[in-house]
């Protein structure tokens, strides 16, 4: 309607420029709306995403550390099942996880894969010349490509990944003994009875 | 049965409010002069009224009365007394008392000195006022009451999260509350011109101080909020981009740009709607900052224990209050058409851009801050946006913002001399490029002490820039410069200290992102660690018992140079009252630089996780934003600015000849 106004000579402001602040906060007011009907009908905001799971691994083709051959990518996790850990030297959590990886890698029930996340390749190097090499291979994710692919909302992280590739289990935060006892090591063994 | 005085005293400030909301607003509709005077008393009574509900609510925190539900929740009767008393407002329904109570001391002091202002225009603001009181206050009572007891009466109390025990951020959320409350003035005057359909040079002259009071307490709010985070809870930072941090940046971003713009309305008769649409911006952005931490809608380390029904009221008021005003913006804004020109090049056409970049930048951070949101609603994709995406966004507008914070001040009103103001900012320009060869004769020359440098030679041009502005205002170098320094305008000196302040900050900023160094590792008692030059050796941890907290405190040796400078003891402090586990960090400043160190996890017998940071100039973060407040409060005392300005304004109002009051 305010169109026609065009035609007028007189220097009669337009009307559209300002209904824009009324428009975006409508707009906004539903989004908001609908989030929290998600919430009371039982969404978990805290919850780390879901949608991950059981979905196949995204792709990903991470670059090797130095003096490292291979790095990582989304090919070398298939026809077994797989844990892939991120981690990073910038991580404390990490300091308390990495003994517990090195007896994981040492039992030899799953290949273990790494990723060094947000990280310079230099302080990764340092990091298991001190303290030890687990894993079987290393990508490096310095963007977080991979961890936003993967959802990775935390370090330390873990993943499981079936003989199919696909992302079945996630562990957020360390792997506690416990953890790895009641939670990990029966479903990878799970996984590893399936076709 | 204070506790049901209290609860009872709220009960009528709701009843208060309600006529507060309606009768001055018919009032001022209808011009009947009775209706409209009742928002006075109206104002006062309920300030008398919440007063006496915050009174009895803190009287049971004081007294440690567990038989009142947030008491019990959130008290214990061997905190200090201090703790007791920030017990109230740290939590929930306690904070949301805090606010209404800082909104009935606003209305009121409207109510009381506003003796000049137009009986319209002061009846529908306060008319407004009484508005946003009576949705706060009916969400209290509705979902949020303080006032409930229990039944039977516990022994003692579960404690206040232990993180939360602290000086500095006993006093942040008062300080963050006037700040956001504060701009509720801004937002009732700005809704109250646009009922009565003009705004005028006087109307900013009143909007001004209220929104310099509050964007000064909501600069120290945000300060105190980013100290505490620094020193106590030991992440190694004072700046996330949490969603809960970002809530209070962003209504401080269009603070700014709504303070700045002010000034053009009022001397320059421009800017008006837009003006009014940042005024109503800034407040619903406060009114966001409190439903994103009360509501459950985002996940944040800040955020207050969410009840998506709370959430569904605060949505339904933030719908009504920036619905409804936007509305309002959309049918009365398009007639609100400033006069005068435009000139690019001058004081007004600066502030312009000053006002581009800000909002721009609030924009950006608001996007960032929503857009997990809104992409997982939409989609149900989960994604993080962090710091890498803040920082990239914000330095480009920054940039621009600091040169042109150099150049803005030294245009004159209409029509600028962009050359003459160039010429006698040789001296800045200089001083920055000087400082920034110096640095990296210092640092050297990686890619990061290039950022470094330019961010430090950016402070030192604003630095020289305002200073040297200001030397040449007051001719400090002939004689009777004393004289012009007392008769400049209190304002203008505010400005300097502030925009001063601001050069330091950003000094503080591009060290720290620069030069700050860590250091992560599992040490053993007779250890030694080097970082940023100091020796830090490790002489091993001990059991400590605290007042409230059992504590494993570490000693290390911080020594420079062989010397020993200090010595460090930082802790793992487990709390009694509610059990948690924190760490306390310890800090030693040299006033210019920060060593802290943190105690971390053991590592089996004898061996703890333990994290060093050097922190170069972060003190001068808290320097700059000190000043930043300092300013706001030296611009306040200035005499124009007080509420009862200059009656010659009132008399321009009261003609339809707005022109008189802006020919100053």
């Amino acid at each position: 309607m305010a169109d026609s106004t065009a035609s007028v000579p007189a220097p009669r402001a337009r009307r559209w420029p300002y209904l824009i602040p009324l428009v975006a906060v409508l707009a906004l007011g539903g989004v908001f709306t609908k989030r929290l009907l998600d919430v009371e009908n039982g969404l978990e905001v805290t919850a780390l995403p879901t949608v991950l799971l059981n979905t196949p691994v995204p792709d990903f083709d991470m670059p090797p550390l130095p003096g490292h051959a291979e790095g990582l990518k989304s090919a070398d996790l298939k026809g077994q099942v797989y844990m892939i850990n991120f981690w990073g030297s910038w991580c404390v959590t990490c300091l308390y996880e990495h003994p517990i990886l090195i007896d994981i890698a040492k039992s030899r029930d799953v290949p273990l894969y790494g990723v060094a996340w947000r990280d310079t390749p230099e302080k990764s190097i340092a990091w298991l010349a001190e303290r030890g090499d687990p894993y079987d291979k290393i990508g490096q994710d310095p963007n977080s490509k991979a961890a936003i692919a993967f959802g990775v909302a935390q370090a330390p992280e873990t993943f499981l990944v079936d003989k199919k590739g696909v992302i079945r289990y996630k562990q957020p935060g360390p792997i506690t003994p416990d953890a790895w006892r009641n939670d990990i090591l029966p479903k990878i063994l799970e996984l590893k009875a399936e076709p | 049965m204070f506790i049901e005085v209290g609860h009872f005293a709220l009960i009528l400030a709701l009843m208060v409010a309600l006529v507060q909301s309606i009768v001055p607003l018919v009032g001022a509709q209808r011009g009947s002069a009775a209706m409209m005077a009742v928002a006075k008393p109206a104002a006062l009574v309920q300030l008398g009224l919440i007063a006496t509900a915050f009174a009895a609510l803190l009287h049971a925190f004081i007294t440690s009365d567990f038989s009142v539900v947030g008491v019990y929740q959130n008290s214990h009767t061997t905190k200090p007394l201090i703790y007791k008393i920030s017990g109230l407002w740290g939590n929930h329904e306690g904070s949301l008392v805090l606010w209404v109570s800082i909104l009935a001391i606003f209305g009121a002091s409207v109510a009381a000195f506003g003796g000049n202002l137009p009986p319209a225009l002061k009846a529908r603001a306060l008319a407004v006022q009484g508005m946003i009181a009576v949705g706060f206050i009916a969400f209290i009572l509705f979902t949020s009451n303080p006032f409930l007891r229990v039944l039977p009466t516990p022994e003692d109390g579960m404690g206040l999260n232990p993180q939360l025990q602290d000086p500095g951020l006993a006093i942040h959320p008062p300080m963050l509350y006037i700040g956001y409350v504060g701009f509720s003035m801004a937002f009732s005057f700005a809704v109250a011109a646009l009922i009565e359909g003009r705004v005028d040079a006087a109307w900013a002259r009143w909007v001004r101080p209220w929104t310099l009071a509050a964007w000064t307490f909501l600069t120290m709010g945000i300060g105190l909020g980013s100290w505490w985070a620094y020193y106590t809870v030991g992440w190694g930072g004072y700046w996330f981009w949490d969603p809960v941090e970002n809530a209070s940046f962003i209504p401080w971003l269009t603070g700014t740009a709504l303070l700045h713009s002010a000034i053009v309305v009022e001397k320059r008769e421009a800017l008006k709607s837009w003006t009014i649409l940042l005024s109503i911006v800034t407040f619903s952005l406060s009114l966001l900052g409190t439903f994103l931490v009360r509501s459950g809608v985002l996940t944040s380390v800040h955020a207050f224990a969410s009840d998506p029904t709370r959430g569904v009221f605060i949505l339904a008021l933030l719908g009504l209050a920036i619905g409804g005003s936007f509305t309002l913006y959309a049918i009365r804004a398009p007639r609100m058409q400033g006069g005068g020109l435009f000139a690019p090049i001058s004081r007004e056409g600066g502030l312009l851009i000053n006002n581009l970049l800000l909002s721009t930048a609030a924009a950006t951070v608001l996007l960032g801050t929503l857009y997990p949101l809104i992409t997982e609603v939409l989609s149900a994709n989960k994604i993080s946006v962090g710091a890498p995406y803040f920082n990239s966004v914000f330095l480009p507008l920054f940039i621009p913002l600091i040169i042109l914070l150099g150049i803005g001040p030294r245009l004159a009103w209409k029509r600028g001399d962009l050359k003459g103001a160039l010429d006698r900012l040789k001296i800045a320009a200089g001083a920055a490029v000087a400082v920034f060869a110096v640095v990296l004769l210092i640092q050297g020359v990686r890619l990061a002490d290039l950022g470094g440098a330019a961010g430090i030679a950016m402070a030192a041009w604003l630095a020289t820039a305002t200073i040297s502005e200001w030397f040449e205002r007051v001719r400090l170098n002939r004689p009777g410069a004393w004289a012009r320094i007392g008769n400049l305008p209190r304002a203008a000196h505010g400005m300097t200290v502030a925009h001063l302040g601001m050069a330091v900050l950003i000094a503080g900023v591009s060290a720290s992102q620069a030069w700050k160094q860590e250091s992560i590792q599992t040490m053993t008692p007779g250890q030694s660690v080097n970082i940023a030059g100091y020796t830090m050796t490790f002489e091993g941890v001990k059991d400590v018992q605290g007042p409230n907290y059992f504590a494993a405190q570490a000693t290390f040796i911080a020594a420079k140079d062989g010397e020993t400078i200090a010595t460090m003891q930082p802790e793992l402090r487990m709390y009694d009252q509610p059990k948690q586990q924190i760490t306390f960090t310890n800090v030693r400043t040299t006033f210019t630089s920060d060593l802290i160190a943190i105690l971390g996890e053991p590592q089996g017998e004898t061996a703890w996780v333990t994290r060093f940071y050097y922190e170069p100039l972060v003190p001068f973060i808290w320097y700059g934003v000190l000043l930043m407040a300092v300013g706001g409060f030296v611009s306040l005392s200035d005499r124009r600015h007080r509420v009862g300005a200059p009656k010659r304004a009132t008399a321009a109002t009261a003609m339809p000849l707005p022109e008189a009051a802006a020919a100053e």
